[in-house]
């Protein structure tokens, strides 16, 4: 829970501090803090991101994406061969070394696919696993993978969110073992942890050298969760800390003014949007007239709340899904902010005066993005009354077609692919509720199969037709904010991931 | 005596029942907890793979009578989020909370008893006033702005005590004391209203007349009758500090009971959730059941009971 009611900030500035130590760097330890708990070291079972960060110091994957070219590095797999659509074959680096000296062999590829595939092993996320079919050792270093059907995705599978584990440990001790000693071969091995809470690691010098991940510069990490915001900020300032992030626009003006501190901005794969059911009420509401979804996203005025209210890096969207992914075309209907001609298209649809709208929305959606975006709407005639939810809870009613629109956001797995933008929401599966059977089609054709060109071509055609409905108001990109010490070289990857193995000291 | 004992455990057993069923289907009026376990990215299909796994499709009162029916046999099941024994989790935060909490609360004593004593005895003077100035700044005052306020004097400005966590006794301080600041002004009023009534009676004019010393008659006859409803409070508000130190825990990050609760509501970690409760609950009819013990200590007309 983080108490923003008073603004430390504000206080701080008319405090006179007193010098600034550089603890970190003086014993070459990097101290950050997370908000949130960390539930386990298991990364096949982890939902929060502060432990998805940490299981990735700790394990490698068969390859890594290198976010810069879209292309994908070898790591622990030397090499692959697409053999045909559903058949990749890897080999495996000789002489990678687990945290226990073990050394890594195709058995552990092997048994970590296998198992984390099987459905007692309880993969939170089952989209990451559910595409294996069966993984087979064909040489003490070289691997099989079957797809069950064609998966586009399967090798961004590999290289994000398929950790993998030696066999023996695995083995021995299961997914909570796992959790409670890793052993991987990451470049970071975990040296001391209060469970979910603080976590001390330590590099690990026999760290494969061919690794993308590189040898890390700094010699300990001291992970802890602080969820006051404030004391984040505090304790920041006086040197206990490194690095912060999730850090809110307005604390992040303020801290940019500390000497001695850094405040950085970094685009991420996470977008905001409105989604809007024209199914709501059975097809009964001012929400299924086009004309209308039209209207709400000329009433928007994006640009003027991202400058005042999201800040940083984040920028404005048109599509259903993130511009940087593969296959989101930026060809699409644009609504440009007119409230004249919101004013015209409620008219022309029979609401001259506009009409009362619910919007749900999650807490963790920042509030005062909500409430710009609803005295946008009233501005044009809709009355829009904000309904304030958890978001496990807001998403289950949205999708029970018990709201007419809800605010929220997504991060795509931190995958940038449009299979993964516009497939959840369009698709015809659970998440999608206007089920328009066009879009669907369009869907289906480009997720199943490997053939890029055509995979583009219908995630093209499927959006180009969600922004002509305009069944969303896609709102914007966001960025991340960190505050760092100044004599800290880091930065955010896109996929909302942070590369502690690539931080170093200045 | 043993009657009256056994008469308050059997309705202390039924309260705890009570409690963690209601706590149980509040819960799920909060909303599905397969949802929340799957998280922001999770699929229509994670949650319903989650609603089998964990058995969440089955109707509430089985869930709930599978759950005593574990606890009555001494298990109270695995953490739906950190996936490891509820007990071990349990044991782990309570201690953090308890060993806070029990600090702040002597020390609350210790500020509030002789505060109260000295305001007590001299209504209406320069003591009193400060005395009542010190409860109504405490009372006022919400914890976590105090907290805040110590953070940016001890934390940043003047860097001599910690911000967060609770490692050394250093860590202590802070949290400790605004946690006994806030039990300490009730404390301080209530031990101050006895005293001032106490006072007043007629066997302390007659021990003033008999000329006792009057340290004697404040000490041994009068504190003696006005702390006894302050016993009460300062068990409730023991357990207050026991089960309502979120706000603190969340400031200085300390990881104990009170945020656990908070975090397990918030992600619907149930089995996390009913067994915390249940401690919550016995503390609080441990705590009376003490308190009532320590009464009959001081005054000998409520042992007849």
């Amino acid at each position: 829970m983080r108490f923003r009611i008073l603004n430390i900030a504000t206080a701080i500035a008319i405090a006179s501090v007193s010098g600034q130590a550089m603890a970190g760097k003086a014993d070459d330890t990097l101290n950050v803090a997370f908000e949130e708990e960390v539930s386990t070291l298991d990364g096949y079972k982890e939902i929060s991101r502060s432990g998805l960060i940490l299981a990735r110091m700790l394990y490698d994957n068969l390859l890594m994406k290198d976010l810069k070219t879209g292309e994908f590095r070898p790591a622990l797999a030397e090499s692959y061969t697409v053999v045909d659509d559903k058949t990749i074959d890897f080999v495996i680096r000789k002489g990678v070394k687990f945290h226990d000296g073990k050394e890594l062999t195709a058995d552990d590829v092997e048994y970590t696919l296998n198992q984390v595939t099987k459905k007692e092993y309880n993969t939170r996320y089952q989209i990451t696993v559910n595409w294996i079919d069966v993984v087979e050792k064909t040489g003490p270093y070289s691997v099989r993978v079957r797809m069950k059907s064609v998966y586009p995705l399967a090798l961004e599978m590999l290289a994000g969110p398929l950790p993998i584990y030696p066999k023996h440990h695995l083995e021995a001790v299961g997914s909570a073992g796992m959790s409670a000693k890793p052993i991987g071969t990451g470049p970071y091995r975990l040296v001391e942890m209060t469970t979910g809470t603080r976590f001390v690691l330590e590099r690990f010098d026999q760290h494969y050298a061919e690794s993308p991940k590189g040898r890390p510069a700094i010699k300990r990490m001291v992970a802890k969760v602080l969820p006051e915001a404030n004391v984040q900020y505090a304790e920041l300032m006086n040197g206990q800390l490194d690095w912060i992030w999730r850090v809110p626009h307005d604390a992040a003006k303020r801290l940019s003014a500390r000497p001695n501190l850094t405040v950085k901005s970094a685009p991420i794969l996470r977008f905001a949007f409105m989604g809007m059911n024209p199914n709501y009420n059975g097809g009964n509401s001012p929400i299924a007239d086009v004309r209308v979804r039209q209207a709400i996203n000329h009433a928007v005025n994006k640009e003027d709340i991202i400058k005042a209210l999201v800040g940083g890096a984040a920028a404005s969207i048109a599509t259903a899904c993130h511009p940087i992914a593969f296959a989101c075309s930026q060809d699409v209907t644009k609504y440009a902010y007119d409230p004249k001609k919101a004013k015209d298209l409620l008219a022309a649809a029979g609401y001259p005066n506009g009409f009362p709208l619910e919007l749900l929305t999650a807490t963790s959606f920042p509030r005062a993005q909500v409430e710009a975006i609803a005295a946008n709407l009233t501005a044009v005639g809709i009355k829009a009354s904000i309904n304030e939810q958890q978001s496990a809870v807001m998403r289950t009613n949205y999708i029970e077609g018990k709201a007419p629109t809800y605010l929220s956001s997504w991060g795509a797995y931190g995958i940038a692919d449009a299979g993964l933008g516009t497939s959840p929401f369009f698709g015809g599966t659970g998440d999608d509720v206007v089920k328009d059977p066009q879009v669907i089609a369009e869907v289906k054709i480009a997720d199943t199969t490997l053939d890029r060109d055509v995979r583009k071509k219908h995630y093209e055609t499927a959006q180009k037709r969600v922004a002509d409905q305009a069944y969303w108001l896609p709102l914007w990109a966001f960025s991340v904010n960190t505050a760092q010490s100044s004599n800290l070289s880091l930065d955010v990857d896109p996929d909302e991931f942070v590369p502690f193995y690539k931080a170093a000291w200045k | 005596m043993y009657r009256y004992i056994l008469r308050r455990s059997l309705s202390g057993i039924l309260l705890i029942l009570a409690v963690s069923l209601a706590t149980f289907f509040l819960m799920f009026a909060g909303g599905d907890p397969a949802t929340r376990m799957a998280g922001e990215s999770g699929s229509m299909a994670d949650v319903i793979r989650i609603r089998q796994a964990y058995g969440f499709d089955r109707p509430i009162i089985v869930q709930y009578l599978s759950w005593l029916g574990g606890f009555v046999t001494g298990d109270l099941g695995r953490s739906l989020y950190f996936d490891m024994p509820v007990s071990a989790i349990l044991v782990e935060r309570m201690l953090t909370t308890m060993r806070l909490g029990a600090w702040a609360i002597l020390l609350a004593i210790a500020i509030g008893v002789p505060l109260g004593v000295a305001a007590g005895c001299r209504p209406n003077t320069k003591v009193d006033r400060f005395a009542l100035l010190f409860a109504v700044v405490g009372q006022a005052m919400p914890t976590f702005w105090f907290a805040l306020l110590l953070v940016i004097a001890f934390s940043v400005t003047y860097p001599i005590l910690p911000s967060s966590g609770l490692d050394s006794w250093k860590h202590y301080i802070m949290p400790m004391v605004v946690l006994s600041y806030f039990a300490a002004p009730a404390i301080m009023r209530l031990t101050r209203s006895g005293m001032i009534s106490v006072l007043d009676t007629d066997y302390i004019r007659t021990a003033r007349a008999m000329g006792i010393v009057p340290h004697k008659i404040l000490l041994k006859y009068a504190l003696r009758n006005a702390l006894i409803p302050v016993v009460s409070l300062a068990a409730a508000q023991f357990g207050y500090m026991l089960a309502g130190s979120v706000v603190v825990e969340s400031v200085f990050a300390i990881h104990g009971a009170g945020r656990l609760a908070w975090e397990s509501i918030l992600r619907s970690d149930l089995p996390v959730i009913q067994a915390l409760v249940l401690c919550f609950s016995l503390f609080y009819i441990v705590l009376t059941f003490l308190a009532d013990v320590v009464n009959a200590w001081l005054d000998p007309r409520m042992r007849i009971a």
